[in-house]
Parts: C-alpha cells; sequence; structure tokens
C-alpha cells in the first residue's frame, strides 16, 4: 500500500486513487497521415524505466482528479507530485530513489552550498 | 423478505461473535414504508440507540452537485449570491447558511445539501443565476442516501474502514473528503465535535450502497453495546 499526495486533497491511501499509466504522452496532431507503426508506437509504446517514472494518478474516491507524478519504479518512492498542465518538474539524475525528496535534498544539503531552490 | 444482514449471517454462523444482535438493532421489516407512506434505502432499520455510538438515515435530503470554474469571478459571485454564503474554494472543506451546506468536492465541483424538498427550488435559482456562465446543475438527491454516524466512538467506528486518518490533529469539524469504507465509495463530513472527544459526521452513500454500509455500522458497534 502506498501512499499518494494527491495535489489537491494532501496525503490519502492509494485505494482512494487508480493508476493512469505514463504521463506527457501528446496524441499525435497529424492522424490522418500516421502510418500504422507510428499509430502503434503511440498507442502501445512506453518508455517502461527502471527508475524514474513520470506518470497519470486520478484520486477517484476523492476529488476525482487527475494529476501527474514522480516516481521511482524500483522503490515506489515518489519525487513530487504536481497538477494537470503544470511543469514537469526535474529530478536530479543521482537520485537512486531510496530516499524520499526531503532527505534527499537534506543530504545533499549538508555536502554542498544550499542552491536556494528549496522549496 | 430481503437478504439477512450482517449481523444475522455473523449471529447464525456464531463466527465471529457469539451474542446474538441487541434488541432493537435489526429490524424484521427492512424496506418498510415509513410514516409518510415513502421508502427510504434504509427506511425500517434501527441503528444501535443509548451506546457510546448512535447511527441513523438522514433520508431525502435534498442534493445537488454544482460545477464550474472557480476562476471565473463572474460564476463564484453569482452562484454565491443565490447560496448566501462564498462557496469554499479550500480543499474538503464544507461551509453552512440558512439550512444549506456547500461541500467542496474537487476546485471545480460542489455538493450541495439542502432540506428535503428545497432542492428544486434552489436548482431552478442557480440556472437562472449562471445563465450564460458555463456550469452545470444536476440534483442527485435520490442518487445518495445520509447516515449520520454520532457519539463518543463515532470516529473510532469510521476508523474500522476508513483509509482516511480522523484524528482531531489532522481532521476536524467543517471538513469533508470523498473515501471509502471497505468496498464502498463515500462522501464524508465531520459537522461537531464534542467535548468528550465523540463527533458527528454525516456519511453520503450511494443508494444501492447504503444497506451494506449500514450493516456494517451495526457490526463495527456491537462491541460497544447500546
Amino acid at each position: 500500500m502506498l501512499t499518494i499526495k494527491c495535489p489537491w486533497c494532501g496525503e490519502r491511501e492509494q485505494i482512494e486513487f487508480t493508476a493512469g499509466g505514463e504521463a506527457h504522452i501528446a496524441r499525435p496532431e497529424n492522424t490522418a497521415e500516421l502510418s500504422d507503426e507510428e499509430w502503434g508506437a503511440y498507442i502501445y509504446t512506453r518508455t517502461n524505466p527502471k527508475g524514474v517514472h513520470y506518470e497519470r494518478w486520478v484520486h477517484s474516491h476523492g476529488c476525482g482528479k487527475w494529476f501527474n507524478a514522480v516516481r521511482h519504479t524500483v522503490t515506489d518512492i515518489f519525487w513530487d507530485v504536481y497538477k494537470i498542465g503544470e511543469e514537469k518538474p526535474a529530478v536530479p539524475e543521482d537520485w537512486d530513489g531510496a530516499t524520499t525528496r526531503a532527505q534527499y535534498q537534506a543530504a545533499t544539503q549538508k555536502t554542498a552550498a544550499p542552491d536556494g531552490n528549496e522549496k | 423478505m430481503a437478504e439477512p444482514g450482517v449481523t444475522q449471517r455473523l449471529a447464525a454462523a456464531g463466527a465471529a461473535f457469539t451474542d446474538p444482535p441487541a434488541e432493537g438493532t435489526v429490524s424484521t421489516e427492512p424496506g418498510a414504508l415509513d410514516a409518510a407512506g415513502t421508502r427510504s434505502p434504509l427506511s425500517g432499520l434501527l441503528g444501535p440507540a443509548g451506546g457510546p455510538v448512535t447511527f441513523e438515515e438522514r433520508p431525502f435530503v435534498g442534493k445537488l452537485t454544482l460545477r464550474g470554474d472557480p476562476s471565473n469571478a463572474d460564476f463564484m459571485a453569482a452562484a454565491g449570491k443565490v447560496l448566501g454564503t462564498d462557496i469554499p474554494t479550500d480543499p474538503c472543506r464544507f461551509v453552512e447558511h440558512d439550512g444549506f451546506r456547500v461541500h467542496w468536492i474537487g476546485f471545480d465541483n460542489w455538493l450541495i445539501h439542502v432540506p428535503e424538498g428545497a432542492e428544486g427550488p434552489l436548482k431552478t435559482k442557480l440556472e437562472a443565476a449562471l445563465e450564460g456562465i458555463h456550469s452545470a446543475i444536476v440534483d442527485v438527491s435520490d442518487y445518495y442516501t445520509v447516515i449520520r454516524v454520532q457519539g463518543a466512538k463515532a470516529r473510532r467506528l469510521l476508523q474500522k474502514g476508513c483509509p482516511i486518518d480522523l484524528h482531531p490533529r489532522t481532521f476536524g469539524p467543517g471538513q469533508c473528503a470523498g473515501t471509502v469504507f471497505h468496498h464502498a465509495a463515500i462522501f464524508l463530513a465531520q459537522t461537531d465535535a464534542d467535548t468528550d472527544g465523540g463527533a458527528s459526521y454525516d456519511i453520503q452513500i450511494r443508494w444501492s450502497f447504503a444497506r451494506y454500509l449500514w450493516d456494517y455500522f451495526v457490526d463495527g458497534a456491537r462491541e460497544w453495546g447500546g
């Protein structure tokens, strides 16, 4: 069971949510000109990473709103959640998913000067 | 004769509880017509009385869902004027005014509870006030019913099946949330808090799921008698 933070309602249990697959997959504009391969790629091909994954969730039993999340597929730890339409948050390349965002930032601040970007 | 409830089935099987249901907790005539000749999903059922948790159906509460853009000042002003109060924009909050209760469901979605019979006139008034403004009003009165759970053990009862942390440090009067109780999707609102640690909740549940939730409550409340 995961605890997921809805950008509107706050932290709730996973049972209230439904997963919606990979995020930021734009529907092609020129649909009339697409080949079968290109349609297939749009519909079925996903990045399926071992690591940082940008994905959609819907708070189906709560506010009913869709939102995006960044989750590490190995550890299931979420880096961040953000509302539909907001920019993809950047994730540091050396984040291994073993710590939460707050823990990671606390650890990196000890070894490096604060960059002032702390949320 | 309807299907036997959880309490009756458990009592018959002798599995989880050995003592029979307390007197008066299960009606022998579920689905009976009430005095006005109407039938709500839980009519004829009696909850525990006198114990540290009580629950009762509030049948036929008028319910409207209102949808619109909270960043549209015209929409917010027009809806607020009809309701006599600003509609809440803070997540998971509700406001009460003049017998109406306006709950935040989503950032563009509100649930309005009104006394029985007031939903039609209110819908007409809202439709008139929101003419030409991108919005939607739907009467969902008969889609749901409401169960009021209150008493010193009300929170303990809800926490048997609800994943939300209802502890006073995170959840209090004036807050509401869509969530689940075991397999049933519910919308709960905390209406009051007592000094002895008890609380009062209104649970909105789909009509066809009401009996499931009711039986769970009856079963869940048995450890406290009443």
